[in-house]
């Protein structure tokens, strides 16, 4: 996964740069020493054993959702403020990346919460808005996976992802106060003191992490960018088309003939489809 | 109006491939094209519902990037759609729609029986009048707004004779008081014989330039309307055009 | 704004009241709903009066997503929504009407759905004054949300089930304040019933004012 991309042999266009294969190397070395520090140099913890290990990826993983979020949520104001591509492409890119971590954070969480808590799943006000947060950005790639005009889908993304972004401190406070009621405040997630070589390994995850999203970031943009820029070849075509379509010498002096009306046949469904 | 080389995708299709026309103020201008030569489209741009990939619009004098609000109050759509609510009655959608274009107080018996439609139809839902019962309210509605540009799509279609008629009355009744009518019609004898202009499509891209009609200078504006009676019954494009090729008004719906 | 709000507003409900949707539909569903949790759960014992709240805010929130669809469903017919956009009327005015709209008829059938519970969960009334205050708040929340994914999700494909996908986990806050501020009240607690009922009023206002900014845009080219 954190390997860099090789360009296939004669492909004329790829999604790698020189820029992002050494950034994918950094990362795969990164991600070795983080396995590394993780699994062998740093000590188990007093309080919660070798249990602790899955941290050094558990809170990378949520630092990154959060990242992967607010990008989406800022590409999405910055879109509907300049209504360029490149800002609706960071916006999807961002959030399926961030909807991984997310994933991702949920899963080691359980996985940590199994021998932890005693049982994979607690109504923790944490695990509990980040599970919303997992559903609030599932629908909005299901509304980007919509087949539609372009710049129609990605107003309407837009502002699934504001709305999104403006229930999060909503959903958090609401549901933070909803289990404050019930049960002990948020249960301690990490020991109180951590040791030195902990945080080190803590912070070279975070720093693999952010890295890892980068890159990840950078390549999902230019594949959706390269499939953008297939269909809008795609469209300069049909545009030509369309007017060599209406060059056509006429047969009679009149305007319509019966080849024409057969083409235009195929013409209409695509008005009619969007009126 | 005028268009200077517009270009309009629609879910990835270009309907409009670059149109030039211009229209003057006053009088019918009728489109014509095959099915799918973007006359539709023409119709709903200058209403500012469609959106421009590129080129330039004016509508009544107002740019179409920028002041599509101001453009949109002062047109009337009649398309192959009715733009009517199902559940409400006759009564209710007249009323509704001139109060939401702050339109003057309708005469509501004076305006159905303008349309020719009877008083007993007022507190009939709309969903199940007749179509033909459906386009005159669509036509009373577009009446009521009192729009300074009428946009008709294919308004003959699905009309009777007398709806026809009708419709011509209405149409040169508006021309009258200064609203400029655009229109794309399959029934050409009828539509040639009220329109002042006439603008061939065809592709996406006006394939003839302006034919002139027999009306005033086309590029020259004439605010002042009144050559709606100045249309010749027996200009040159009538005259050729052999009732065959005329296509049948199943029309591009 | 205002003059284009209550014209929107009156025309739904007029519309609803010509075709009796409401009535005769979603009523009967509301009804349904409080009848089928019944069978779900041990009707005689002191479970169904505990859960009451919840299942009365669940309830609403699914007969506001049917609300909603219904608002935007009379909306996608025969070039109306074309209409709605030449009228010239100002875009949070219309916004702002059939989110009313919407508020009035849920609130309508909240009256009824509680009489439901009450009648058939056997669950005593208290903090009337609470439950009221939290039932205004929260059904304007809801129908300030809906209206706005009404409109997102409007002339979509599969708009039927992208609309709750979108919209129930977005008022999820809406369902654990409502359901607490209830649960507060019934149980005598009205005070810390009210501290809800205050959250409410501030997501009810975020929702609206987001709505009423985002309508517009989003009614364009649906």
């Amino acid at each position: 996964m954190t390997a860099p991309t090789a360009a296939s042999p004669g492909a004329p266009a790829h999604t790698g740069s020189n820029a992002t294969r050494y950034l994918g190397l950094v990362v795969a070395g990164g991600m070795a020493l983080l396995v590394a520090l993780a699994l062998v140099i740093s000590p188990s913890s007093v309080e919660q054993g070798d249990a602790v290990r899955i941290m050094y990826v558990h809170v990378p993983s949520a630092t990154t959702m959060y990242y992967g979020f607010g990008l989406c949520g800022f590409a999405s104001a910055m879109y509907l403020w300049k209504r360029t591509e490149f800002w609706d492409l960071l916006a999807g890119a961002a959030a399926e990346v961030g909807l991984v971590f997310c994933g991702l954070a949920l899963a080691t969480g359980a996985i940590w919460g199994r021998p932890t808590w005693g049982s994979y799943w607690q109504w923790d006000a944490r695990l509990t808005s980040t599970l919303l947060l997992f559903v609030l950005f599932t629908g909005y790639l299901a509304v980007r996976a919509l087949q539609m005009d372009t710049a129609v889908r990605a107003k309407r993304a837009a502002y699934v992802a504001l709305f999104a972004m403006i229930d999060l401190p909503i959903v958090h406070y609401s549901v933070d106060w909803w289990r404050s009621l019930h049960q002990e405040p948020t249960l301690a997630r990490a020991d109180p003191t951590i040791d030195g070589m902990l945080l080190f390994t803590l912070m070279t995850g975070m720093v693999v992490f952010t890295l890892l999203f980068v890159w990840l970031v950078m390549h999902r943009f230019r594949v959706e960018f390269l499939a953008r820029r297939h269909e809008t070849q795609g469209l300069a075509q049909a545009i030509e088309a369309r007017r060599a379509e209406g060059a056509e010498p006429r047969a009679r002096s009149l305007d319509l003939i019966a080849a024409e009306a057969s083409t235009a046949g195929s013409s209409t469904e695509g008005l009619e489809a969007t009126t | 109006m005028s268009l200077r080389n517009v270009v309009t995708v629609l879910g990835g299709f270009p309907a409009l491939a670059g149109v030039d026309l211009d229209i003057c103020q006053g009088g019918v201008a009728l489109l014509r094209g095959p099915n799918g030569a973007g006359k539709s489209t023409v119709l709903r741009l200058c209403a500012g519902l469609v959106a421009l990939e590129s080129g330039s619009a004016s509508v009544l004098g107002l740019d179409l990037a920028t002041q599509v609000t101001a453009i949109r109050r002062r047109v009337g759509l009649l398309g192959h759609q009715s733009g009517l609510y199902d559940d409400l009655t006759v009564a209710d959608n007249l009323v509704f729609w001139s109060r939401a274009a702050r339109a003057p107080k309708i005469d509501l018996g004076q305006i159905m029986d303008r349309v020719g439609l009877v008083p007993r139809l007022r507190d009939v839902r709309v969903g199940s009048l007749s179509a033909g019962q459906r386009r005159r309210t669509a036509m009373a509605v577009l009446v009521a707004r009192r729009p300074q540009l009428w946009l008709l799509d294919e308004p003959h279609a699905g009309l009777d004779a007398a709806g026809r008629d009708l419709l011509d009355d209405l149409v040169a009744e508006a021309v009258g008081v200064g609203v400029t009518v655009l229109m794309a019609s399959h029934d050409h004898d009828r539509a040639l014989a009220i329109a002042t202009q006439v603008v061939d499509l065809a592709g996406g891209i006006n394939r003839a330039q302006l034919t002139e009609t027999g009306g005033p200078s086309l590029l020259s504006p004439d605010p002042s309307g009144a050559d709606a009676e100045a249309t010749p019954a027996t200009h040159p494009a009538t005259a050729t055009e052999p009732a065959a090729t005329a296509p049948t008004p199943v029309g591009d719906h | 704004m205002l003059t284009d709000a209550r014209l929107v507003a009156g025309k739904d409900l007029r519309l609803e009241y010509r075709s009796r949707v409401t009535l005769t539909q979603v009523l009967p569903f509301v009804v349904a709903i409080v009848l089928l949790f019944g069978f779900a759960f041990e009707p005689d014992a002191d479970l169904l009066i505990d859960v009451t709240p919840g299942l009365f805010w669940m309830t609403v929130l699914f007969t506001a997503m049917l609300s909603v669809q219904r608002s935007f469903g009379v909306e996608s017919s025969d070039g109306v929504a074309d209409g709605l956009r030449l009228s010239g009327m100002h875009p949070a005015g219309i916004y702002l009407g059939k989110a009313a709209a919407v508020f009035l008829q849920l609130l309508a059938l909240e009256v009824v759905l509680g009489l439901a519970v009450s009648l058939l969960y056997g669950t005593p009334i208290r903090g009337l004054g609470v439950l009221i205050v939290t039932a205004l708040l929260a059904t304007a929340a809801l129908a300030g949300a809906g209206t706005m994914f009404g409109v997102l999700a409007a002339g979509l494909q599969g708009r039927e089930t992208l609309l709750p996908l979108l919209f129930l986990p977005a008022v999820a806050p809406v369902l654990i304040a409502a359901s607490q501020s209830f649960e507060l009240a019934l149980a005598g607690d009205s005070a810390s019933g009210l501290r809800w009922s205050a959250l409410l009023a501030l997501f009810a206002t975020v929702y609206v004012s987001f709505g009423a900014l985002a309508f517009g845009p989003l009614l364009e080219e649906s």
